[in-house]
Order: structure tokens, then sequence, then C-alpha cells
């Protein structure tokens, strides 16, 4: 894993201009809306994945030896989307027909050529999907990792925990879930919801081996993928800010599913790019 | 795979979900190297101790974990493998309805569904071990095959078909042991299509799983009594038989569907949505389990309160018979 000074710069540039990428699909959204806020925590999460740890190849998509990826929080989509314009699975002018009818990015079943390795919004999901491409990879002995994107919402779900069981039972350590651990879900504070505290030392007791660290810090992040467990399935509860990056969006639970008016957007972006400024 | 009439006996007495995981499976898996076989803690039940000793690197057991299973299947479907995740039917149609339509629906995953004890034959585990909606819930997920076979060398069929099969496949295994044998020799089984498996002049009744055994006794009865029944296998609920189905409609003027099944969203409920877009057709009569669920008992206790026996069948076909002429 690079950690360098250089590496983290250019992540740290590229979560922003993904951050700019969200706002640009979101304005387009329009009045349907769409799900800034929990892809704004997991900004920094998908541009280290994407830009570093992830070993795929957008001229090569299907090679078997490839990482995976798979969004069990599907709601990303303003973060993934970006990501994959980033590493050349599309068209940077094609991130804004997301919401297109008929256009490839609606209502896809799974597209691997694209990098979208699984379709589904419904939570709590995709992690007993990644458990069985880890556990094939193994038996295969092909090098392919897989890694599951997952909210701390979807953490309520019983499936979710069958599947924690499960890829620790098997000794999956080519298996690694990230928790975007932003604290709500679209009704609020996931405490005041449904506890999930002390959800470290519950993974623990799940037999996974538990990296926690700052989710918006991409040295952190790449020193957090870089200290796995070879031993263990590996769970890093990346600690997050929903809507991070813009103030007024900043840990509010509206922001799950909002339309972003012109206005908004303006002032957003203006202190996005401010932001670069600064740093 | 050469069927002999030993294999017909063997199987027969294994019952449909011994048939197709301690007989077959294991063959199949002998030729066809990308199958693999999932089960949610049913292994000893369903005789997989074999397939297990031979292939411990294709088989898993997930503990009562049915949600899981259906994801960890389709995580293997996604890198190629042909997968059979099995466990009750009750369970398996039922607690994973929404990964069944999410990946194997949708992202149309190459996993092959298996519920077994289908019907009521688990009837005195008591209505949770049920499985008297899975047709329903199962023919209305799009890209999924449903198949419902009469005995266990048709289950062995449809089992085999659907392991060369590239798609998302639910086998409904029906009864437990000593199924009762339909076909007593080998036969071309040919998916999707509606098999005439009695001659009759007077009346066409389909049946599916069990009832097909049930269906053809009755149709002996009404024969002494002087009424001839033609009797079809649907062994393949979806996709359906249209063209089969339309000659039915021209030729008789009462048809008659057989399930063990709820008759609301069941093999009856597709006959009849089918031939809804006909002027002229015959008057449907639906048998099956009518829409309350029966006192829990044994099998043939609970099909005697639901008219599913084939006395019962045969004095309802003639009932409906003479009221129409």
């Amino acid at each position: 894993m690079n950690i360098s000074k250089e590496c983290v710069d250019r992540l740290k540039k590229m979560a922003w201009r993904m951050r700019l990428n969200a706002l640009d699909m979101a304005l387009i959204s329009g009045k349907n809306g769409s799900h800034l806020g929990g892809s704004l925590s997991c900004m920094e999460i998908l541009a280290v994945l994407y830009g570093e740890v992830l070993n795929i190849d957008a001229k090569d998509p299907c090679n078997p030896e490839r990482d995976r990826f798979l969004p069990s929080k599907n709601h990303c989509v303003l973060a993934h989307i970006p990501a994959l314009a980033e590493t050349g699975f599309l068209e940077h002018e094609e991130i804004f027909e997301f919401q297109k009818d008929g256009g490839r990015l609606t209502g896809y079943p799974r597209q691997v050529e694209l990098g979208l390795e699984y379709s589904g919004g419904s939570l709590g999901m995709a992690l007993s999907v990644g458990i069985g491409i880890a556990w094939n990879a193994r038996e295969n002995r092909r090098a392919a990792a897989v890694y599951v994107l997952m909210g701390d919402g979807e953490l309520n779900e019983g499936s979710v925990w069958e599947a924690f069981m499960a890829a620790a039972h098997y000794h999956l350590t080519n298996l690694t879930v990230i928790i975007d651990r932003n604290h709500l879900s679209y009704d609020g504070n996931t405490e005041e919801i449904m506890g999930l505290e002390n959800l470290s030392e519950k993974l623990e007791s799940f037999r996974w081996n538990v990296i926690k660290c700052n989710g918006h810090d991409v040295k952190e992040l790449l020193e957090s993928f870089a200290g796995r467990s070879s031993e263990k399935p590996n769970v890093i509860l990346a600690d997050t800010v929903k809507g991070k990056g813009v103030s007024f969006m900043e840990n509010r639970p509206e922001w799950h599913h909002h339309r972003l008016s012109r206005e908004e957007y303006e002032s957003a972006k203006e202190e996005i790019m401010r932001g670069v400024g600064q740093e | 795979m050469k069927v002999n009439s030993i294999m017909i006996k063997t199987w027969a007495k294994l019952g449909q979900r011994g048939a197709v995981f301690a007989a077959a499976l294991p063959n199949i898996a002998e030729k066809n190297k990308k199958i693999r076989l999932l089960t949610a803690d049913l292994a000893l039940l369903s005789g997989m101790d074999r397939f297990r000793a031979a292939y411990p690197e294709k088989f898993l057991n997930v503990g009562i974990a049915e949600q899981n299973m259906i994801g960890i299947a389709a995580g293997m479907a996604m890198e190629g493998e042909c997968v059979f995740a099995a466990t009750y039917a009750s369970f398996i149609a039922v607690r994973s309805l929404e990964q069944i339509r999410q990946h194997l629906s949708h992202m149309q995953c190459n996993v092959k569904v298996v519920g077994s004890s289908a019907g009521v034959v688990a009837a005195k585990s008591g209505i949770s071990h049920w499985a008297t909606e899975d047709i329903a819930f199962m023919r209305v997920l799009p890209n999924l095959t449903v198949f419902s076979p009469a005995d266990s060398l048709e289950a062995v069929k449809a089992a085999e078909y659907a392991a060369e099969y590239e798609g998302p496949v639910y086998i409904r295994l029906s009864g437990g042991l000593n199924c009762p044998v339909v076909y007593n020799m080998d036969y071309q089984f040919t998916p999707g299509e509606l098999m005439k498996i009695r001659e009759g002049m007077d009346v066409a009744v389909i049946a599916t799983g069990l009832m097909v055994f049930e269906t053809l006794k009755a149709a002996e009865m009404l024969e002494k009594q002087g009424i001839s029944c033609a009797v079809y296998n649907m062994h393949t609920i979806k996709p359906m038989d249209r063209d089969g189905l339309k000659k039915i409609f021209m030729q008789y003027q009462l048809l008659v569907t057989v399930e063990e099944h709820n008759v609301l969203g069941g093999m009856g409920s597709a006959v009849a949505e089918y031939k809804a877009e006909f002027q002229k057709s015959p008057r449907q009569i639906l048998i099956g389990m009518p829409d309350s669920f029966a006192q829990a008992g044994s099998q043939r206790y609970v099909w005697e309160q639901m008219g599913l026996i084939d006395w019962q069948i045969a004095e309802r076909i003639k009932r409906e018979w003479e009221r129409k002429s």
C-alpha cells in the first residue's frame, strides 16, 4: 500500500472532484432528489478504494483475478459513479445520465464491464453475496479480494449478522467490509432508533478483525487497509459524518434523500471549493 | 443418464428429495465440474452425505440461515458456478424470497433453488412447515423457471436439466419417502411442455406434483362411471405451455386443475390467467388448498380436509360434469 504524501494528496483531490460531481448529479436529479448525505460520508472511502486499494482495470473489467467491490449501501451512488468515472469505467459525461430513462446506469441488473458488480438497493443483502465470491475465489486459488461497503443503518437487518457469522466461520481473509459509520439512518440517529453500540465489540465477538479509523482521513484509511489481518476477515469501522463537506448538510438526517436547489448547489459548491483552497 | 426399472424403484423409495440429492446430484457433479451444493442445516435429512463425501470443497452448509444461503449461492454463481441451494420449500421460498427476487430474478444468477417437502407432507410439524404458496411466490418472479415434478424420476430429470440450463430455477419437491410412481419406465422430459399422460374425451384434468398420481387414480374411477378424463402433467409451471393449453381450451368444455397448493396464485391460477384471454373456453374448476389452513395432521388427513384424495377428486369432477350436462 502506498501511503506517501503524494498518494494521500492525489486521493484527497480525487475525493474533492468526486464531491463536486456528486453535487452536479444531485442538481440534475431536480425535484426527484437524491441520496447526497450518505454519499458524501463515504467519499474518501471510495476514493481510497478506487484510487489505490482495488486491483481493477477498466480496460480488462472481467478479469477473474480482479478485486470485487460490492456497494451494499447502494444509495452511495453519488459517490460510486464518480469513482467509476475517475477510474475510467465511465465517460465523465455519462455520470450525468445516472437517472436518465433508458440509460445504462438506471435499474441495471449487473454490469461488470462498467464496474457495477452488484445491483440492489434493498439493504443487508450484499455481504452474503461477497461471501460467495470470496469463498469461490479462495477455492479456485484466485488472488481476487472482495470489498463490501456497508452503511451503519443496514446493520439493523438480521441477514447482515448471518453473514458476519458465516464469513468468520469460513475464515474468509480475502473479504474486507468497510462500514460507513455516519451515525444516521433515514429517520435519525442510529443509537436512538436502534442502538448498534458497542459495534466494535459486537464485530470482534463475531470473530472479525476490527480496525477503527476516521473515515474522512485519507491517510488513516490507507493505514487501515495496510494494517489488515491475514488471519481473520477484516472490518474497517470508518467513523464519518453524513453530508461531509457541506456545512448545512452535515449530520442532518433530512439530507439522506433530499432535493438540492440551485441556491443550495451554489453554496455547497463554493464551500467545497474553498476547502480545496485551504489544503 | 440411462434409467432402468431398479433405479425408478429405488428413487421412489428415497422420495423426490432423496432421489435428487442422494442419487442424482453426485452423478451430475461428476460430469459438471461447476456444480456446487449449499444447504441450510438440512444435509442429513436430504441425503447429501454422498455428495459431501465426494466433493467436500463443493459443499457448504450455512446453518439455519436461508437468506444468507441464497446470497452466498448468488455470489458463487456470479463467478461462473452452477449452484444448487436447498432446504425446506416452506423456508427457502418464503424466508429468502427477497434474496431470490433480487439476486436470482433481477441479477439472473445461475442458482437452482430446491425446495423440499413442498405441499403439506410435513403436516405434523404444523403449518409452519407446509409450503402451499411457493408456486405463487416463485412464478411471479421474472426470469425464473419453475418445475413441479410428479414423481422421483421426474424430479431427477428436472434437476439434470437445471444443472445444464443457464439461469435461475426453482424446483418444487413434494412428498417424503416412498413417492408414488407416475412414470414406471424412462420417458422424454421436455421442459416447458404440458405432458398428456392419459387420453380422455370428456374432461381435461391438469395436475402437478403429487396430485398427478392422485388424479390418474381419480380418472380411472371416473372411467368406470362413464366419464372419460384426459390427464395432463404440468411439470413446468413457468414458462407455461401456452400452445398446449390452447389446444385443451379448444377441445374440452370442462377443465379441472389439481394441485397441493393454495388455489390462489398457484398452477390453476396460472392456467386461469391465460384462459381469460379466450372468448370461448371451458369452465375451469380449481382443486387445491382452499384459501384457509386445514388442521395439521398426517398428509392424507390434511389432503382429505382439502379434498385432494383420489376419490374426492373423482367425486368433485363427477359433480361438476353432471352439472354441466
